[in-house]
C-alpha cells in the first residue's frame, strides 16, 4: 500500500508546487489577449477572440523599443566592463598571495552584502559628472556586479594550472600577453558565468535609474513598464495591454534564462557548496 | 621569479576603483552626511551632531515603525523562503518525474526582476478586477476576497507572500547542490547503524549543509534589511504609512530633498549589517562540521 502511494503524493506534490508558480504567468498570458472589457475580469477564462493587435498598441504606446535598446546597451556595457576587470583583479589575487592582495579581495567580497547609501551615491554622481547619463548607469551596473563576479571568478581561477604561466614567462610573455593571450581565454566558463549573472541583474534593476535619471528617454525596460502601469491604472483601466507589457518586458529575460540556466545555476551555486 | 612582476598589483585597479568610487565610498561619505543638516534648500551644509539620529529614534516620528517593519519583513522572509526551498529541494532531489522541468519552473521567479513580479501581483490582487478575487468570486467563496494591497490588515502579509514566492525556488537550488554534494555513504553507515529517516536528517544532513545554511541566511537577512523594489512597486509603502521599509523611507526623504536624514538612515542600515553580518560568521565558524 504505502509503496505506490508515497512517489504518487511526490509527483503531486511537485506539479502543486509548479503550478502555483505558473499560474500568474499563465493568467498575464491570456489576459494579455483579450478585448479591454473581457479583462475587467481577470480569470483564466479564454478570449472570444485572440486580440493579437494587442502588443502592436503596446510597442506603440509604451515605449518599448526605446527603452529595450537602453535596458540591453546598459547592461552589455557593465557585463564587458565586469568581466574585464573582475577577471584581471582574480587572477592576480589567485596567483600572488600577498596580505594586500587578500586584503583587496576581502574588501570587494564584503560588497556582496553591503547596503548602498543612495543620497551620498548622488553626491557621488554629481561629483563625478555621471548623474542622468547612460555611462553613469552603466558604470552602476558594473560596480554592483563586481563584488559577486569577482567571488565566482576566484572560484574558478584556481583550477588554471601555473605550469601554464611558467611555460609562457620562459617562452617570453610579460603579464599583459600573458594574461590575454593564454589565461583568458581558458577562462570563457566563468566569464560567460559571470556575463549572465551580470547582464540579468543589470537588466532587472529598477531602484538605479529611478534614483539617477530624471530624462525618460534615458529610461530602461523595467521603468518604463512600471510608469506604463501607472499611466493606464490613472485613465481606463486597460488590463489587457497592461498584462501584454507585462509580457514583452519579461521575455527578453526569459530568453536569457532558457540559453543560459545552465550557467546561472552553476553561477549561483559556486563556492556556496564544497566539490 | 619574481610574482609581483608577473602578477602586477596594477591589474586590480580597475575593479577597485569603479566598486570603491560608487558603492563604499557613497557609504563612507553618507556617515558625514548623517551629522550635518544637507538638504535640498539650502546649499550651505552644517554639523548639527546627533540631531538626525535623534530625530529618528524619537518616539513622536514614525522611523522606528520602519525599522521594525524591516525587521519583521526579514524574520518573515527569510523563514519562508528556506522552509519552502528546503522542502522544494527535498522533494525534487530525486524519484520524481520531469524533475527538471519542475526544477526550472520553481526557478523561474527568481529571473524576473521585482518590478515585473510586483506589477504581476497588483494586477492579480486588484479588488474589484484581479485573478485571486474572481476566482473565489467563480468558486463560490466570493466572501473570502480581500482588498489584498489596500488593506492595512492584508498589504504587509500580502507583500512578504509574493517575496517568498519569488526567493523560495532560489534557495532550493542551493539546497539542492548542497544535498547533492553529500556523499551517499554516510546514508548508508547510518543506515546500517539502524537510523530512521529523521535521524538521518538531524545527524547527517543538516550538520553537513550548514554551510550553505549559512549562506542563505546570510543573502536572504541581508536583502530582507534593504529590500525596496517588492515594497515599492506593491504598495509604494501604503496604505497609508503601513507597510513603509527603511528603504521606501530612505527613497521619499530623498525625494523631499532632506537628504541628512535618508543619509543617516542608510548609515543606520550599514551599521545594522556589518554588525549582523560579524556575529553570524562567527557563530557559524564554530558551528560547522569539516569532512
Amino acid at each position: 500500500m504505502l509503496k505506490w502511494i508515497r512517489p504518487l503524493l511526490k509527483n503531486a506534490f511537485a506539479w502543486l508546487l509548479s503550478i502555483v508558480v505558473l499560474i500568474p504567468f499563465a493568467v498575464m498570458l491570456v489576459n494579455s489577449l483579450k478585448t479591454r472589457e473581457e479583462s475587467y475580469s481577470m480569470t483564466l477564462k479564454l478570449p472570444a477572440v485572440l486580440q493579437f493587435q494587442n502588443y502592436l498598441t503596446v510597442i506603440e504606446q509604451g515605449n518599448v523599443i526605446p527603452s529595450f535598446f537602453n535596458s540591453f546597451m546598459y547592461a552589455s556595457l557593465s557585463v564587458v566592463l565586469v568581466v574585464l576587470t573582475c577577471s584581471m583583479a582574480a587572477f592576480v589575487i589567485s596567483r600572488n598571495d600577498t596580505r594586500l592582495n587578500r586584503f583587496a579581495y576581502f574588501f570587494i567580497i564584503m560588497g556582496i552584502v553591503l547596503p548602498v547609501n543612495y543620497v551620498a551615491l548622488m553626491k557621488v554622481m554629481q561629483v563625478t559628472m555621471l548623474n542622468n547619463t547612460r555611462l553613469g548607469i552603466s558604470l552602476l551596473y558594473t560596480a554592483m556586479n563586481i563584488p559577486i563576479s569577482l567571488f565566482i571568478t576566484c572560484s574558478f581561477i584556481g583550477s588554471i594550472p601555473k605550469d601554464l604561466d611558467e611555460a609562457a614567462i620562459i617562452d617570453g610573455c610579460g603579464p599583459w600577453s600573458l594574461f590575454f593571450r593564454i589565461i583568458f581565454p581558458l577562462l570563457k566558463p566563468v566569464a560567460v558565468t559571470v556575463g549572465v549573472l551580470c547582464f540579468m541583474a543589470s537588466w532587472n534593476d529598477f531602484m538605479m535609474p529611478l534614483y539617477y535619471l530624471n530624462n525618460s528617454a534615458k529610461w530602461p525596460m523595467s521603468l518604463t513598464v512600471y510608469s506604463f502601469f501607472g499611466a493606464s491604472m490613472q485613465a481606463q483601466r486597460q488590463w489587457n495591454l497592461v498584462c501584454a507589457d507585462i509580457v514583452l518586458t519579461s521575455i527578453p529575460v526569459i530568453v536569457v534564462y532558457l540559453l543560459g540556466q545552465k550557467y546561472i545555476v552553476s553561477g549561483i551555486t559556486a563556492g556556496a557548496v564544497k566539490g | 621569479m619574481n610574482k609581483s612582476k608577473i602578477y602586477p598589483g596594477y591589474f586590480l585597479i580597475g575593479a577597485l576603483a569603479i566598486y570603491f568610487v560608487l558603492l563604499l565610498l557613497p557609504s563612507l561619505v553618507g556617515i558625514y552626511y548623517s551629522f550635518t543638516d544637507w538638504n535640498s534648500f539650502d546649499p550651505a551644509i552644517h554639523f548639527v551632531g546627533l540631531a538626525n539620529f535623534k530625530k529618528v529614534f524619537s518616539a513622536d516620528e514614525l522611523y522606528g515603525f520602519y525599522i521594525w517593519n524591516t525587521i519583521k519583513f526579514t524574520l518573515f522572509t527569510t523563514f519562508l523562503k528556506t522552509l519552502i526551498g528546503f522542502g522544494a529541494a527535498l522533494l525534487l532531489i530525486r524519484n520524481v518525474k520531469w524533475i527538471n522541468f519542475h526544477r526550472m519552473v520553481m526557478f523561474s521567479p527568481q529571473v524576473l526582476s521585482f518590478v515585473i513580479v510586483g506589477l504581476i501581483f497588483r494586477s492579480l490582487f486588484n479588488p474589484t478586477e484581479g485573478f485571486i478575487n474572481e476566482t473565489l468570486k467563480l468558486i463560490g467563496l466570493g466572501a473570502l476576497g480581500q482588498n489584498w494591497l489596500g488593506d492595512i490588515k492584508w498589504a504587509f502579509s500580502s507583500i512578504m507572500a509574493v517575496d517568498t514566492w519569488k526567493g523560495a525556488g532560489y534557495l532550493m537550488v542551493l539546497f539542492i547542490a548542497g544535498l547533492k554534494s553529500i556523499p551517499e555513504m554516510y546514508y548508508e553507515a547510518a543506515e546500517i547503524d539502524g537510523a530512521n529517516y529523521f535521524q538521518k536528517m538531524a545527524k547527517v544532513t543538516l550538520p553537513l549543509i550548514m554551510p550553505v545554511i549559512t549562506i542563505t541566511l546570510v543573502l536572504n537577512i541581508t536583502y530582507g534589511l534593504r529590500v525596496f523594489d517588492s515594497v515599492y512597486v506593491l504598495t509604494n509603502g501604503g496604505p497609508g504609512f503601513a507597510t513603509g521599509v527603511l528603504n521606501t523611507v530612505v527613497f521619499k526623504e530623498f525625494s523631499k530633498g532632506t537628504y541628512a536624514v535618508g543619509s543617516a538612515l542608510s548609515t543606520i542600515l550599514f551599521v545594522f549589517i556589518c554588525t549582523f553580518c560579524y556575529f553570524l560568521i562567527q557563530a557559524m565558524n564554530k558551528k560547522e562540521v569539516d569532512y
